[in-house]
Parts: C-alpha cells; sequence; structure tokens
C-alpha cells in the first residue's frame, strides 16, 4: 500500500467544490461594476467556514505534560474552556468547579499533532484512479492550481489519523511532478461536507514546489523542459522573472490582466504565501536558498530532504526548517543517501526538525517516527529531550505553516487542539485515548459514537469499527 | 580506524563462512520465540552454527566463548514473513531492481535465489535492525503466477540462499485479476487451466497443448501440485479468501498459505476450519483498495482469536528496504491490547509473529525462527525492548556467527556528525 510517488502523469479534471452558502462570502472582483482602478483583490475567495464544535470545560489532572514547545510538566494540569487553552501547569493549578474533570495518573497530554506534509483529499483512499487528483502534471509550473479545489472531504484517512495518530492539523499539498505545483491548503482534521468546512481558519496558503527527480522525469520524458536539473532551475529562474514583473504590474495601480497562477508567485514575493520545497539532495536545497535570495523570497521548509543532515549549518543559517521521515530511504536514487540520524544531526546543530508522513499509513504514527529518530539521535550521544521530540510534531509545524500564534502548543489563549495519549506517546505501546479540536471532544476510544465514519464507509464491511 | 575494523572483519566472514565457535549468551531476557513467555536470566548456547539449548539453568559448556546479556534482552533473530529483500538496492533504478521478471514470457519458473544478492546494503542495514532471515518473494507482472520465492539469511558473508524454491508465489485478488486479463473470472480459469497444463505435462510431453505454460513454468509446477512446494497465495478480500479456499478443497495435496488476507477476520473461521497458514500485513486499516473496505489492525488478533495460524509480513510494504519495521509492527499489535474493542496480539504472541510464526508457515519451523535446539544460531541481543522503538540489537548472530552491525548509512552518519568542512573536504574523512 506504500512506495506510490506523488507524481502520477493522469490529469484529472479539478473536483469542483459545491459553492459555500455563507452570506457574508467575498464578491468576486468580476461582479463588481467597472472601476477606473482595479477592484482589491480578494485574497480569499473560498473562506473558510470552520467553526469549531461545542465543547465541555475540561481539565485535566496528574497527566504529563508536553507542552509542544520543548516544555515538560510531570503530574500536571491543563485546563481548556470555550475552544481555547486557559491554563497549564504543575499540580497546584487551580481547577475551576463545575468542569469536567479526568484524571491521567500515567497518561500523557500533547498539543493536537500537526503533519505539514500530507496527501489525504487529493490522493484519498481508495486510491483509485478516479481519485488521483494531487498533480496537475500537464506543465511544470502550474502556481495557479489549488489543493483545496482537488480535496475530497470524505477520505478514510483523515478519521485514521484522527484516532490513531492524534492529528489535528495537517497541510493538503499537491504532489511534485511540476517546479511549481500549486497552492496548498491548511486543514483541521475535522470532517465537513465541503472543503471550506475543513479549512483552518486564518492559516496562510503555502506553494508547493519541487526539486529534482520527478518534475525532469515526468516532463523529460515527454521530450519538453525541463528533462534535466538544471532544466529544473532555469524554468523556475524565467517564472520567478514574470512573477516579479506581475507584481510590479499589480502595484502600479494601472489596469492589468489578472493570472491566478502569478498572484500566487506575487503572494510569495510579498510574503504572504509559504515555500513548501520538496527537495532531497543537499546540494540542490543549497542551491534553492540561492534562488530565493535572487528572487527575494523566503524557503520555509524543505519536504522529505533526505541529505539535510549534510548541510544543517546552512540550513539552521537561513532559518529553514526541514520535514522529514524518520528513516524512509533507498527507493529512489535521490533517496540513496538517506539516514536514520537526519533528524537528530540537525536538531543537534541547532536547526529546525519537523517529522513529516507524506503517507496515509504513517500519519497515523507521526510519533513513533518521531521516537525512532529521537532514538537513533540519542544512539550517536545526542542529548535530545522527550518534549524536545514532541515539538517536531507539534509546535515546529505550526511554525513552517505559519500558524504557531493559534496553535502547535499548550499555551493560554491558543486553540484548545490536544491529545491525551494512554502512555508516553514515544513508546510503540502507546495509543490517542482522547483527542480535542478547538475544545470539541472529537475522538474518545472508549466511546465508539465519538469516531469519525466518512460517507464513503457507511453500509460497507468495518463501518466503525476499530480500525 | 572503527571503520577500517568493520571492513576487516566483513572481508574475514566472506572469506570464513562458517564458523565452528560454541557460545553462550548468559543473564538476559531469554526469549524463545515460540510464543512462551520470556526468561529471565536464562542462556543460549550456540554451537557449529546451531542453538544446542536455551532456557533457565542451562549448563555452559567448558570451551564455550560467553556473552554477558545481563540487563538485556535475548531472542531469535526476526525472520520478515514477506519481503523482497536482496532483491533490489534502489527501486527506482531498474538495474538494480531485480523484484520482477515480468516481460521475461516465463511465470512460474522464476526463480529469485540467483538475483538475491548479499552484497546490497538493505542487508547491512536490516541485518543491523535484528532481521536476520526473510521470506524472499518474487513480484508478479504480466502472469497471476510470479514465481519461486526462497528464504535468506542476512549473514554477512557471500551465500544468503538458506533455501531455494521454498514456494511459488500466485496473485488471486485484484493484482491477479489485473495479471489475468481483467476479472477474477479469468484470474481462477487462469489459475485451473495453468495447473491442469502442468499435470498434462507431467503425463507426458504430447498431451502438453503448451498455450499457457512454458516447459520450464510447466516443470515448476510439479512441487506445487505435488506438495513439496508452498503455494503463497496473496488475496485480500473475505470473498477471495474464500473463493482461494474452494480451490484448495479441489487441489487437496497443494499446501497454500495465504498472504496479505486484509479482511480475513471476517472470515476467520473458515480459514481457521481449513487450516490454511496465514502471513498477514499488520497495520493496513485503510480502504486503500476495494479489496480492503474491511481492513482494520485488529485483523491479526482477530484471527488469531478464531484459531488461524497467523504472522506478519511485509506485503508490498517496503518490502526490499524496511524490514526493520517488522518490530515496530508487531509492537504496535500489542499496543491494541489497551484500545478498548480492538484486538491485539500478547507481547508473546506477536514476538512469535515475526519468528517462528512465518517460520512454520513455510514449512521451515524445525530449522529457523526460534530458540529451540538444532534450529540455527539467528540470535540478536538488544539493549532493551526488541519491540519498542527506543530499543536497537548490540550483537547480531547469524548461523552462529558474530555480525558486523556497521552498514553505508552509519557511515553517511559519522563523516555528517558534524556537518561543516573541516581542514579538508568531507570527501577526506574515511
Amino acid at each position: 500500500m506504500t512506495g506510490r510517488f506523488r507524481w502520477s502523469i493522469l490529469a484529472a479534471p479539478l473536483a469542483l467544490i459545491a459553492c459555500s452558502n455563507t452570506s457574508e462570502a467575498p464578491k468576486s472582483a468580476s461582479a463588481d461594476a467597472p472601476a477606473e482602478k482595479p477592484a482589491k483583490l480578494n485574497k480569499d475567495p473560498y473562506p473558510s467556514t470552520y467553526k469549531p464544535y461545542p465543547g465541555v470545560a475540561t481539565a485535566i489532572r496528574n497527566v504529563t505534560i508536553f507542552d509542544g514547545e520543548g516544555g515538560r510538566i510531570d503530574n500536571g494540569v491543563v485546563f481548556f474552556a470555550g475552544d481555547k487553552i486557559q491554563s497549564v501547569g504543575g499540580p497546584d493549578t487551580p481547577i475551576p468547579a463545575d468542569v469536567a474533570v479526568f484524571d491521567g495518573n500515567g497518561k500523557f497530554v500533547t498539543p493536537g499533532i500537526i503533519d505539514i506534509h500530507s496527501h489525504l483529499g487529493d490522493y484519498p483512499t481508495p486510491s483509485v484512479d478516479a481519485h488521483d487528483d494531487g498533480n496537475e502534471a500537464t506543465s511544470p509550473t502550474t502556481p495557479e492550481v489549488w489543493a483545496e479545489h482537488s480535496m475530497w472531504p470524505q477520505d478514510p484517512g483523515f478519521s485514521r489519523a484522527l484516532a490513531n495518530g492524534g492529528i489535528t492539523t495537517l497541510q493538503i499539498l499537491p504532489g511534485s511532478a511540476n517546479l511549481m505545483g500549486g497552492r496548498s491548503v491548511v486543514l483541521k482534521n475535522v470532517y465537513a461536507r465541503t472543503v471550506q468546512g475543513m479549512k483552518f481558519p486564518g492559516a496562510p496558503y503555502g506553494l508547493k514546489m519541487a526539486c529534482g527527480e520527478n518534475p525532469k522525469r515526468v516532463y523529460g520524458a515527454r521530450g519538453r523542459m525541463p528533462s534535466t536539473r538544471m532544466g529544473n532551475l532555469a524554468v523556475n529562474r524565467q517564472t520567478w522573472i514574470k512573477a516579479q514583473e506581475y507584481r510590479k504590474k499589480r502595484d502600479s495601480g494601472k489596469d492589468y490582466t489578472r493570472d491566478i497562477g502569478m498572484e500566487t508567485l506575487a503572494g510569495v514575493l510579498d510574503g504572504d504565501i509559504t515555500i513548501q520545497n520538496h527537495c532531497y539532495r543537499a546540494d540542490e536545497m543549497a542551491i534553492v536558498l540561492d534562488m530565493a535570495k535572487e528572487f527575494g523570497y523566503k524557503v520555509s521548509t524543505f519536504h522529505h530532504a533526505v541529505e539535510s543532515y549534510k548541510i544543517a549549518d546552512l540550513l539552521r543559517d537561513n532559518g529553514v526548517c526541514s520535514a522529514v521521515w524518520a528513516d524512509w530511504w533507498g527507493f529512489k536514487m535521490e533517496a540513496y543517501d538517506a539516514i536514520p540520524e537526519n533528524a537528530g544531526i540537525l536538531h543537534n546543530a541547532g536547526a529546525c526538525v519537523i517529522i513529516h508522513s507524506d503517507d496515509e499509513n504513517q500519519i497515523q504514527r507521526l510519533n513513533q517516527e518521531a521516537a525512532k529518530a529521537l532514538s537513533d539521535a540519542r544512539r550517536m550521544g545526542f542529548q535530545i529531550s522527550d518534549a524536545d521530540a514532541i515539538r517536531w510534531l507539534t509546535y515546529n509545524p505550526a511554525k513552517a505553516m505559519g500558524i504557531d500564534k493559534m496553535t502547535g502548543s499548550l499555551k493560554p489563549g491558543k486553540m484548545a487542539d490536544l491529545v491525551l495519549w494512554n502512555g508516553n506517546p514515544l513508546s510503540v505501546y502507546s495509543r490517542p485515548e482522547k483527542v480535542w479540536v478547538d475544545g470539541a471532544l472529537l475522538f474518545d476510544a472508549a466511546d465508539a459514537k465519538r469516531r469519525p465514519v466518512s460517507d464513503f464507509e457507511l453500509g460497507q464491511p468495518g463501518e466503525g469499527d476499530v480500525k | 580506524m572503527r571503520h577500517l575494523l568493520f571492513a576487516a572483519a566483513a572481508l574475514a566472514a566472506l572469506a570464513s563462512p562458517a564458523n565452528a565457535e560454541t557460545i553462550a549468551i548468559t543473564g538476559g531476557k531469554l526469549v524463545i520465540g515460540d510464543g512462551s513467555a520470556p526468561i529471565e536470566g536464562g542462556t543460549v548456547v550456540i554451537r557449529d552454527g546451531n542453538v544446542v539449548t536455551a532456557g533457565a539453568g542451562v549448563a555452559i559448556p567448558a570451551n564455550a566463548r560467553t556473552i554477558d546479556a545481563t540487563g538485556k534482552w535475548v531472542t531469535p533473530g526476526v525472520f520478515a514473513g514477506f519481503s523482497r529483500l536482496g532483491l533490489s538496492e534502489v527501486d527506482a533504478v531498474n538495474g538494480t531492481n531485480d523484484k520482477s521478471g515480468g516481460k521475461s514470457g516465463f511465470s512460474a519458473a522464476i526463480d529469485v535465489a540467483p538475483a538475491i544478492d548479499p552484497f546490497r546494503s538493505p542487508i547491512a542495514v536490516n541485518r543491523s535492525a535484528g532481521v536476520t532471515r526473510a521470506v524472499v518473494a518474487p513480484e508478479a507482472a504480466g502472469n497471476i503466477f510470479a514465481g519461486q520465492g526462497a528464504v535468506m539469511d542476512l549473514g554477512s558473508d557471500s551465500d544468503a540462499v538458506t533455501k531455494a524454491r521454498v514456494f511459488q508465489f500466485v496473485e488471486l485478488g485484484e493484482n491477479g485479476a489485473a495479471a489475468a486479463g481483467g476479472s477474477r473470472s479469468s484470474s481462477h480459469l487462469l489459475f485451473r487451466a495453468m495447473l491442469r497444463e502442468a499435470q498434462d505435462y507431467a503425463t507426458g510431453r504430447n498431451a502438453f497443448d503448451d498455450e499457457l505454460l512454458r516447459a520450464e513454468d510447466a516443470k515448476a509446477l510439479q512441487a506445487v501440485l505435488r506438495g513439496e512446494q508452498r503455494l503463497l497465495v496473496r488475496v485480500e478480500a473475505a470473498n477471495d479468501i474464500l473463493r482461494v479456499l474452494e480451490l484448495k478443497r479441489d487441489y487437496p495435496a497443494i499446501k497454500m498459505v495465504l498472504v496479505g488476507v486484509s479482511e480475513g477476520w471476517r472470515v476467520a473461521d473458515r480459514i481457521a476450519a481449513a487450516g490454511v497458514p496465514v502471513i498477514a500485513s499488520a497495520l493496513n486499516d485503510l480502504p486503500a483498495t476495494f479489496e480492503l473496505l474491511g481492513a482494520t489492525q485488529s485483523n491479526i488478533g482477530r484471527m488469531k482469536d478464531a484459531g488461524v495460524k497467523v504472522s506478519i509480513g511485509m506485503i508490498d510494504d517496503r518490502d526490499s528496504h524496511q524490514l526493520r519495521y517488522t518490530t515496530q509492527y508487531a509492537g504496535n499489535l500489542v499496543s491494541l491490547q489497551k484500545v478498548p474493542r480492538a484486538t491485539g496480539l500478547s507481547w508473546d504472541e506477536a514476538f512469535a509473529a515475526i519468528s517462528s510464526g512465518p517460520a512454520e508457515a513455510i514449512g521451515m519451523g524445525d530449522k529457523i525462527g526460534s530458540l529451540k535446539a538444532g534450529r540455527v544460531g539467528d540470535v540478536v541481543v538488544w539493549d532493551g525492548d526488541p519491540l519498542e522503538l527506543s530499543s536497537a540489537p548490540v550483537a547480531v548472530f547469524v548461523d552462529g556467527v558474530e555480525q558486523p552491525l556497521g552498514n553505508r548509512q552509519n557511515r553517511l552518519r559519522d563523516r555528517y556528525r558534524t556537518p561543516q568542512e573541516g581542514s579538508l573536504p568531507k570527501a577526506y574523512e574515511h
């Protein structure tokens, strides 16, 4: 069920989502009467309609807390109410009367787990050709496509990620067939009838870019550019030059013809859209960093980044995160030098580490992937705490996606996204017991009704099973 | 200097594959691998490459090299119940990938043994994670019959194949239907027709109509028909499982093993009644295809409870590089014991499912997979619970020979421990 590369050349029509029926939906530019000046650009034409579900003010006491920012509190108290974290502290932290109280003896609390690299919804299961919606592999640069317009909100994978992995937030990316694959969408891991109902309110967009083998293979095989790594760079640079010109035109105050691909690239140059760059080899990452400087944008995160360990200093100095697997290797040439100590060497050098999945199975055990990376790091003598490893799955990805002020750690005022584990989440023997999203209990291992079942699974064998 | 020693050890192992050393590993938490509970302070004695005895209060031979494993765990090496180990160095680099021979025009005759290469880097990587033995299957392409698989060891020597042509592998689920022309009707017809042709071949060359099988393929299927070679059948969906069990009724001599079996729990009683062993994927829980609609991580536990002889394999799941996941998968099945409504395995059952279980399923339980007397001396000493993510081997023995634990990944790790150029470029650090 694995090893499927996300670069299929099958191009399916975009799955058009039914219009959201909110009355506050901003008017589109074309609906306005002709104006002398271009209408102000609506940067959010498919706005989130997600609202937190009702929750009960809840305190968990006598529990081990990993706060997501590297802190650990033993015998701690977490209290949340009204969809926000209210207080986090030691055993003396006051618990108001009339709230639900759980005893967490022997259990652990972490922030909701965040996967910065998922294809749930745009490569959903069942993995049939008709669901192959992650790569618009008809042109090497497609910054005009948006992953949210491919999203199938009924992917059964969301429920597994929640129940087995404690995933509360995830970034859905286009695939890596293209140099510029399109916009990502950040979701709350809460089923909805529409993708708008899952969108994380206020999360910035990302632009998926890709280095290396995939783009040059997909387009080289068709006898067109790029067919080499130098071709990859040339196409990228030409496109960034166009984006700079477009941005100048856009800001000139004169009429111009909108180009939704260029809007995305200009958004990157504005600093509004983060760069999420699939890249395996160290030497290629170094070239991308120079390209970013050449055109005046910032790379948020290199994804997969199996050779980040070779240039950990460079990545640290440039403030770039590496979203990595614990130990994938050898499935293709550019993954040949992957080592299980990648995360450990990066962390030890002071660079930002994120553990990602890019996989509908491993998203269910990102905590275990972090534990393996931690163990391999310690085995080479690096002192890294359990709490620091949890940061790789919570605060660091939140920061890299620009949502760290809202989620990613257990701090008062942040979204009450949290997981109660039945043991240390870095043990193979632990599983989520309860998961809250914005203070709403959306998974409870003890309650079969608090387990989402997607439309696809209704009336099917195993409906509502433990999975 | 450490690296020089590693290289020297590897060369020495190449020169002398056999080792007549007597070794006693003492004081550890001893796991036999047969599903029994670990023995505190147990001892295992290996002589001439095989286990002599293992248990508590075992006498240590006078000439034995004694290894103190106090505070550690001692287990049989992990036996990967389904893999394509040794068949690929870099999956997407065709010249290094020998998993499938489908374009050759041959099917059942294909034999993975000559393609198993002990010098490929996944061998050393997985050996250092405690995997000592593996079932190696060919990948089907263009035919339901993929060919003959082997059992290999992960020792650092030039002879990896423990036994060639241990089993025949056939796909009878969605993959099989696709290979047979697009339907399960055609895959079952093809299965019966190919076996009939093989029988014709055996009764006289003249009667052999030679339409579906080449002579080499027909020859290869004789051992399956006679029950001398096991037939590993890949199926996932409940209905496919039942229909394959019917085939078993029509060919009573065939010794069948089911592989994959993600919906096995739905028909577990029938599998148990048929007495067919199962090598299953451990953690499939998504409807990745319509044949996996009912997939759940509780599958293995439920089959076990129904009386099915079930063990763990990695079926089309990182099957050439990541057999080191086997212990993690087994640990996950143990974790299910604490999940309401889920069915997992006890620790002892889980370890048996990655050691003696698959060995018994393929008919080699009397030779490998446990630390009972007479089994091969595949032993791993771990620094902690072998199913836990924080644990790793500190010593690995294959056929009674202590193995080097270094690999290419370690060399990269050590070179880049400090990821900065030194007084000379990194290329001079070796």
